[in-house]
């Protein structure tokens, strides 16, 4: 299939916003989160669209800011980021690399399509350290907004999980 | 220094914003202010928690009703198209301009005081906003969405401490049942119906509070039972806050709020 040359450079820009990283967990690309929702390019300008994950998250600012960083040096000047409410992100939409990124980080991710029912009385997490299925929560809030803090019964250690949202 | 009249007759500080009267803004307006206050009461607990993890979790509450004022106040902005950005809404306006429930303005006091709050208000929080993602207005539904997970987690962690309260030793089932007596007169206030609420209701945008009633007091009955706590008697209830009076506590608040604003107006970080 040939590109035409719009698509072309769509391509480029999607390339150069996924790579930015979420700067709390620096293993996730913001593509591999479910953040980055649309790349358009309309008279050479870019429009990157993305969907802030909790309320209140900090990191978003910082993530528009690379952005626009990361297109300017793939050469996209003054492009553009927009964020959309609606949808509202998910826990679902991370992708099933970037559950395996968090878990060799050591974070322990969320239970795929289980969102909203496995908030309250969710089960607990499998330890991503040693695997095992035993683990027990310490804090229910923990280092970022989106994460608790467990520790495994049986290696011991404590560990982040994702909470679902 | 010159002041400008507003309404009732006080006059405005200067530097303060007008914000239209109109019933959408105010109707969006009202929540935005439940969530600002409410968040701002939490994070006066930043450092002063009674352990780490609470201190965290106090703090995170905090985050997620900021996060959530953010977008309401950014939404009202659009709605009343008068330039008028989430900040101007925070920090720009005058105690009688605040639309909030006198309930998230009360003082956070003890410990058993600041969680039997936030389990009175997210239990009306929670389905509330899960009543709100059917809003015909996209943004609010939006908004909802993310508001109603978030207020899932703050009833489920104020809801066992209530329970850790008040079916715990003497001292902190006294003070559990304390909280409880002082801050059951501003509950009423949530489920209250007057013409904005009406307007919003009647235009498929807002969800009418009475009909979360029941399920309301039946979620704080159950845990209270568990708590071994009385459920209280509903007797005069105080409102006052969606019309913008408030409590005595209210102003002290906002001066630490609006501190810096007032002080250095347009200060950015």
């Amino acid at each position: 299939m040939v590109m035409t040359a719009a698509e072309t450079l769509r391509a480029r820009a999607w390339e150069a916003a996924a790579a930015v990283v979420d700067p709390e967990i620096p293993v996730l690309s913001i593509a591999d989160l479910g953040v980055l929702r649309d790349v358009r390019v309309a008279g050479g300008r870019v429009e990157v669209v993305i969907t802030p994950t909790y309320s209140g998250c900090p990191a978003m600012d910082v993530i528009a800011l690379e952005i626009e960083t990361a297109l300017a040096r793939a050469g996209f000047a003054a492009a553009r980021v927009r964020t959309t409410l609606s949808p509202a992100w998910t826990t679902d939409w991370l992708t099933e690399a970037g559950r395996e990124k968090l878990r060799a980080y050591g974070i322990a991710p969320p239970p795929a399509g289980a969102g909203r029912a496995a908030l309250v009385g969710a089960p607990a997490p499998a330890c991503p350290l040693c695997g095992s299925a035993r683990s027990e929560l310490i804090s229910a809030f923990g280092s970022t907004p989106c994460k608790a803090l467990h520790r495994c019964l049986d290696c011991r250690e404590p560990f982040d999980a994702f909470k679902c949202h | 220094m010159t002041h400008v009249p507003s309404r009732e007759g006080t006059a405005a500080m200067p530097g303060s914003i007008q914000v239209a009267p109109s019933p959408p803004v105010q109707y969006v307006l009202r929540r935005a202010d439940d969530a600002l206050i409410l968040g701002h009461r939490l994070s006066e607990w930043c450092g002063h928690a009674p352990m780490m993890e609470e201190d965290m979790a106090l703090a995170n509450m905090g985050l997620d009703l900021i996060g959530q004022a953010r977008s309401l106040y950014a939404h009202a902005g659009t709605l009343e198209a008068a330039g008028h950005d989430e900040d101007d809404f925070a920090y720009r306006r005058d105690e009688r301009a605040y639309v909030n429930l006198l309930l998230v303005e009360q003082p956070n006091g003890d410990f058993a005081a600041t969680m039997l709050r936030q389990f009175l208000y997210a239990a009306f929080a929670l389905p509330y906003w899960t009543a709100m993602m059917a809003s015909r207005d996209a943004t609010l539904a939006a908004i909802a969405a993310k508001a109603e997970k978030e207020m899932a987690y703050h009833l489920r962690h104020a809801g066992e401490w209530v329970v850790r309260l008040g079916d715990g030793t003497g001292e902190s089932h006294a003070r559990a049942a304390a909280a409880l007596d002082a801050l059951w007169p501003y509950t009423g206030e949530m489920f209250a119906v007057d013409a904005v609420e009406r307007a919003a209701i009647e235009a498929g945008e807002g969800i009418d509070p009475s009909g979360l009633r029941p399920g309301w007091r039946a979620m704080v009955a159950r845990v209270l039972a568990q708590a071994t706590l009385a459920m209280p008697e509903d007797g005069w209830m105080q409102q006052g806050g969606r019309q913008g009076r408030h409590s005595e506590h209210m102003g002290y608040l906002l001066a630490e709020l609006q501190h810096v604003q007032r002080s250095i107006p347009g200060a950015v970080w």
